[in-house]
This record gives C-alpha cells, structure tokens and sequence, in this order.
C-alpha cells in the first residue's frame, strides 16, 4: 500500500500566500493535547484530505473557545476567550466551522451569537452523513465485518442539539449489526464529564457516573463502543479499564470507524 | 332564589380568597430579574399546542403518562360542565348549555366518560403513592409534607370525580322516576343507574342536588387549596409552558453586563466612550431568590414535584446531593420566606440567609454536569440548568469560589488557551508525520 504524506494546511499560511479556505476545521483543546484523542482528529484529517476539502486549522493561533469556564460559572473568562477568538475569525473572514467536539460545537453554534460570531457552524457527524448519502465518501459495509457496535449520544450533540440521526445513519452502513443501548437519544445518559466535571473529581456518591453509562453499554454486548465526543471518550475508555473489558471491548470515534471502513 | 344567594357568596368567596391567595405570590414577581423577551407567539402556541395539550412530555413514560393524559384531557372537557353548574348556580337555570344540541350530548358524554376514567388514574396515582415504593417520590427533599400535599390533592380529585358521577346517576334516575326525559348523554352513569334497582324519585333528586353541591363546593375549595399546594401546577403549567425557553437546550443565556465589561477591557478606546460607571452595578449570577429571573420563578411556582428530573439526573443517580427539583422547590421556598420581607423591607433587604448555602449548597452545584436530561424530561418544560449555572455564575465571580480543579481549568486557560497545562506551541504536534493510504 503506498501512502502519501499529509500537510495539514494552517489558516495564516494559507492567507500568507492569498488563498481562503472554505472551512475552519476546529481542532478543539483535546484534539491537540489529548493523546487518545488525537487519533481522532488524526482519522478525521484523512477523510477531509480523502475528501478534497477546503479546509484550514488555526494551529497555534487556536485558543480555548470558553466554554468549560463558561459551564463552570466563569463567563467573564469565557467571554474574554470568545471575543478574541471572534477577532481571529473576523480576521480570517471565517465563514463556515467544522468542528469534531460537541461543545465547542455548541458554543460556536448556539452562543457566539451572541456575541457578534455568526458562523455556518457544521458538527463532523453531520458533515460525515452529508458525504456518505452524496455518495462523495463510499463505506465499504463489509470491512467491519459486521461488528457489533453501540453509540454513546454526547448530552451536547443529542438533547443540547437535537442530533441523533446522522450517527445512527454512519454506523448503520458500517455494520449491519448496529445495537441500541437502554437508555438511548434523549434519553441517554451523561457520561459525567459535562459542564466542567472533566476537570474535576466528582463530588461523593456511590457510583461513578462514567461506570453507570460504561455498565449501561456493556449490558448491549456490543464489541464497539462509538462516540463523537473527547471528554465521552475519556469516560468511556475508563469504564472499560474500570470493568477490565477494554481487551475484549473497544472504545472508538465514528472518524475512526469510517476512516477504518475506508482505509485511510 | 336562596339557593342562588348561597352560591353567589361561595362564588365571591372563592374569588376574594383566590385572588388574595394569588396576589400574595405574584407580587413576588417584581423583584426577579429579565429572562428574555416573550415573542415568537406562533412558536408558543405550538409548543402549548403539543407540550401542554398533546401531553408530549408526559409520554415519555408512557404508562403512567397515559394515566396523567387521561386526567388532564379530562379536565379540559369536565371544566365545560363546571363552567355550566357555575351559570345554573348564579341565575337558576338548568342545564344552560342545552342549546348546543348535539355538541352538548358530546360533552356531557365525554364528561361522564372521563370522570370514571380519571377516577381510575387517581387510584393508580394514589395507590403507587400509599402502597409502592416508588423512588421518584422519595429524596431529601421530599418531606411529609410534600406526601401530604399530593395525596389530598389526589383525594380531592378522587371525590370531585365520584362526586360527578353520582350527580350525574341521580339525575338519570330522577328524570326516569318522574317520567321526564333526561338531556345530555351520560354512557358511565347509565350503566350505573342500571344497578339501581328501587329507590324514590324525591331520594334520587337529593342525590342529584347533593352531589351538585358537593361537586361544585369541591372545586371552590380545590382552586384555593392549589395556590398553596404542589398543584398549583393545575392553573400554572399550561402558562409556563406557553413561556418556555424556546432556545436548543445547549445554550446558556449571555450575560450582557459582562460583554460590556470585557469589550472595555479588549478596547481601551471605548472605555472613554462608555464607562462601566454609567451602569448600575447588578449582581452577577444568583445568589438568592431576586437574582433569579421570572422565568426561574415561575418554574418553581409551576413545579409539581413529580421527580422525573431527579430520576434521569446522573449525578442523582450515582448518589450524589444534586437534586434537579430540589433546586426548584428551594427557589419557590427560598421566594415565599424572603418575598414577604422584601415587600415590607424593599428588594435590598438582608436577612442573612440566602438561596445559596442555607438552601442550595456548594456540593450540589458543583454536581451538575449540565448534561439537560432534567429539562429534557420536565413535562412542562422547566429549565434547571441555566439556575444552576446562574449560581455557579455567582460563586466564581462574585466570590471567586470553585473547587480548586476548577481554579486551576480557568488558570490554564488564562495562561495558555486551553483548559490542561499545555503549551499553545504544541497545537500542532497531532498532524506530525500524518500519512494516508493512497488507493
């Protein structure tokens, strides 16, 4: 297999040279920092690239857009992030935001807004069923060879956004073996790490909620677990350690799963 | 003539006591904060349309939701026969509605159909209240007198009901025993008279009459018992369902004072132009009941504490304190202590206590993982999260409060753009060496 090496175009050398691209493909924090996470974003960067899109990241110039200090009460230190950002994006002339994490894609969508950031803000699910139903991006449905595969539904994504099609769409074409778990949709439950408690220890109690939701996928006795969200991933990833299953059970991203399929 | 007489005083009453009643809770409202705009009608009317009347929410569990359907489209087409028994009382009429004919056939139908039915839920409601351990109806904040409250309320609605169908019975074999013909349809009664047997025309007129009384005294009673019940959310959550936040539940409402504060720190050119002097300095966040906006209040006046929040709240569920309709029901107890004293005392008054701490604590903020299952699953559309974030809001940046992970998330973020301790140099390190498979 011959492969080809990726240079990952960034928005000020883009500009330097003249050219605008159509999308800001939004890195997010954990996409940079986090080691697990950055096969993600990895993953989701080859699809882009498969897909010939026109797309750009900030790189160094990408700064937290606030929103855990927001969740956590700190809206002076989310605005101070989302006013500067705003700045960024004006200078860049951004007009459309791909982003992979739910709650930056909630803050870009639902509360820049406000603030003056008005953006055609476009979460990766949605981009990624968008392509697959144009027919741009052709999942093979028998490469998983039908593995058995639950989702997580990201609170940000799901009852924050009202996305709960578009994933269930992707995975139902790269397995014929798609499983709900009990609690699913809106009715899903956290994985414990929203509105800041990522950062934190939880307070006491007599279960941790990541291992409530790990148990809750477990009971599906499906062999993936699929997420499309960073701080979900985390979560999950624990459980699994926690109830030495991640052996025998893996916990990746939908990006993964279809750049898998597709062999990227 | 005497018997209108009575009815006209219980009538006046019941609305001189009511709009006390009322009065004493809504003059509270002034002392809230701006939630936002009511506007979008047509939005609203839809939302009332399927929310409120579709009982969409309620569905959500849907066995005992349908029970709950039951008894409120019960209510919409009772009350018609209330409002009727409210006209016969005043001027001595019978039946004054007679003249919509078969429409009034339906509805007399209909009503007579649906006490029985609601009969039935309020049985099951009572029943899983008395005999089952139901955990929704358990936490701490769930005193005995939060059982008490929902099962008078229960009864009263249980005897409305009876009441109804007796009335309805006596009327039946009244008219059967004097020979003239009945109006109005009544299929639940009819097969009830059926089973009576024997009995004089004159005992089933003061069955009639009786149960007439009892019905319609009931409801006065019940309408005055609500404004100070859990059930209030009779009159309110139609209302409160017509002002719901109609945002997505993923977005917080902006703090304006703060854009004003931060856009003067950014540009220092406008801080001539517009000081942060000419703004009256507000609070940020809540901190107690007035901080709160009429939005969260009528929340919490509108709350039934039916617990469906609770019940799907994961940091409830792995037993931490965080209770979403505690928050409410401490709103709505924190407002009926300190409204009186701000009434008597003006907005500013202190007395030392507050929402937060002697009511809502740290600990339970700080559960919150505004994952909107609450909001999500409230059957008339309360929002949780904004008030508790709205707390948090305080905490921080009033009185620079938060858990010490939480201090050092706003530092990283302060210091290097992101909320772990990493350099923003790094931001790049993922795409090194990123390769794809050529086909």
């Amino acid at each position: 297999m011959e492969t080809r090496k990726i240079e990952v175009p960034v928005m000020a050398d883009l500009f330097a040279k003249g050219e605008k691209p159509e999308y800001l493909f939004w890195v997010g924090c954990a996409g940079a920092f986090d080691d697990r996470y950055k096969k993600v974003v990895r993953a989701f960067t080859r699809i882009l690239t498969h897909l010939n899109v026109s797309f750009a990241v900030l790189g160094k110039e990408e700064t937290c857009n606030g929103d855990p200090a927001r969740r956590a009460g700190n809206e002076m230190l989310y605005q101070m992030q989302a006013l500067q950002l705003i700045e960024i994006f004006r200078r860049y002339d951004v007009k459309k935001i791909i982003t992979i994490c739910p709650h930056c894609f909630n803050v870009f969508k639902n509360e820049y807004p406000d603030l003056g950031g008005k953006y055609e803000v476009v979460n990766y699910l949605q981009f990624l069923n968008k392509n697959i139903e144009e027919g741009n991006l052709k999942i093979d449905s028998t490469s998983l060879d039908n593995i058995s595969i639950t989702y997580h539904d990201p609170c940000y994504l799901g009852r924050a956004n009202e996305i709960y099609d578009e994933p269930r769409s992707i995975l139902k074409k790269l397995t014929g073996n798609f499983v709900e778990m009990h609690r699913n949709k809106s009715f899903a439950l956290c994985c414990g790490a929203g509105g800041a408690q990522m950062f934190k220890e939880a307070e006491k109690g007599n279960k941790e909620v990541f291992i409530e939701r790990t148990e809750d996928a477990l009971k599906t006795d499906a062999k993936v677990i699929a997420t499309a969200c960073p701080f979900c991933m985390t979560m999950l990833t624990d459980g699994l350690k926690y109830k030495n299953k991640e052996q025998e059970i893996r916990n990746l991203d939908i990006a993964e799963l279809i750049a898998q399929s597709i062999d990227l | 003539m005497t018997k209108q007489i009575i009815f006209a005083i219980s009538l006046l009453i019941t609305f001189g006591v009511f709009s006390y009643s009322i009065n004493r809770i809504v003059r509270f409202f002034r002392f809230t904060r701006p939630a936002f705009p009511v506007r979008e009608f047509r939005k609203r009317i839809n939302v009332m349309l399927t929310v409120a009347f579709g009982q969409t929410k309620i569905f959500r569990r849907p066995v005992i939701g349908l029970f709950h359907a039951l008894v409120f489209w019960g209510f919409c087409v009772i009350i018609f026969g209330s409002i009727e028994m409210v006209i016969d009382g005043l001027t001595g009429t019978g039946r004054v509605l007679i003249f919509l004919g078969p429409v009034y056939n339906i509805i007399m139908a209909s009503g007579d159909i649906f006490a029985l039915l609601v009969a039935i839920s309020i049985i099951i409601f009572l029943s899983r209240r008395l005999f089952f351990h139901i955990k929704r109806f358990e936490g701490i904040e769930m005193k005995n007198i939060s059982h008490i409250d929902a099962n008078i309320a229960l009864s009263i609605i249980l005897l409305l009901m009876i009441s109804l169908l007796t009335m309805n019975t006596g009327y039946i074999e009244y008219m059967k025993h004097t020979g003239e013909s009945s109006v109005g349809l009544f299929p639940v009664s009819t097969v009830i008279a059926g089973f009576i047997t024997n009995g004089k025309a004159e005992n089933f007129r003061v069955m009639y009459e009786t149960s007439w009384w009892v019905h319609i005294l009931l409801i006065f009673l019940f309408a005055n018992l609500l404004p100070y019940s859990k059930h209030f959310h009779v009159f309110l959550s139609i209302p409160n369902v017509f002002l719901s936040r109609l945002e997505p539940l993923g977005k917080l409402p902006n703090m304006d004072n703060i854009t004003r504060e931060v856009k003067l720190m950014l540009d220092p050119d406008t801080a001539f132009t517009a000081s942060s002097m000419d703004v009256p300095q507000e609070r940020f966040g809540v901190k107690d009941a007035e901080d709160a906006s009429w939005k969260n209040y009528f929340d919490s006046l509108a709350c039934t504490e039916c617990g469906r929040c609770t019940a799907v709240c994961p940091a409830n569920i792995t037993g931490k304190k965080l209770s979403p309709r505690k928050v409410m029901m401490d709103l709505r107890a924190r407002m009926k202590e300190k409204g009186p004293l701000m009434v008597k005392n003006g907005r500013d008054f202190n007395d030392n206590r507050s929402l937060l701490r002697d009511y809502i604590s740290e600990e339970e903020l700080w559960a919150c993982t505004t994952c909107n299952a609450c909001a999500k699953e409230c059957p008339i559309n309360i929002n949780h999260p904004t008030l508790i974030i709205d707390i948090r809001r305080y905490l921080v940046m009033e009185e620079a409060s938060a858990p010490g992970e939480i201090k050092a998330m706003f530092n990283n973020i302060e210091n290097n753009g992101a909320p772990w301790q990493y350099s923003a140099e790094d931001r790049m390190v993922w795409a090194k060496d990123l390769e794809i498979n050529v086909h």
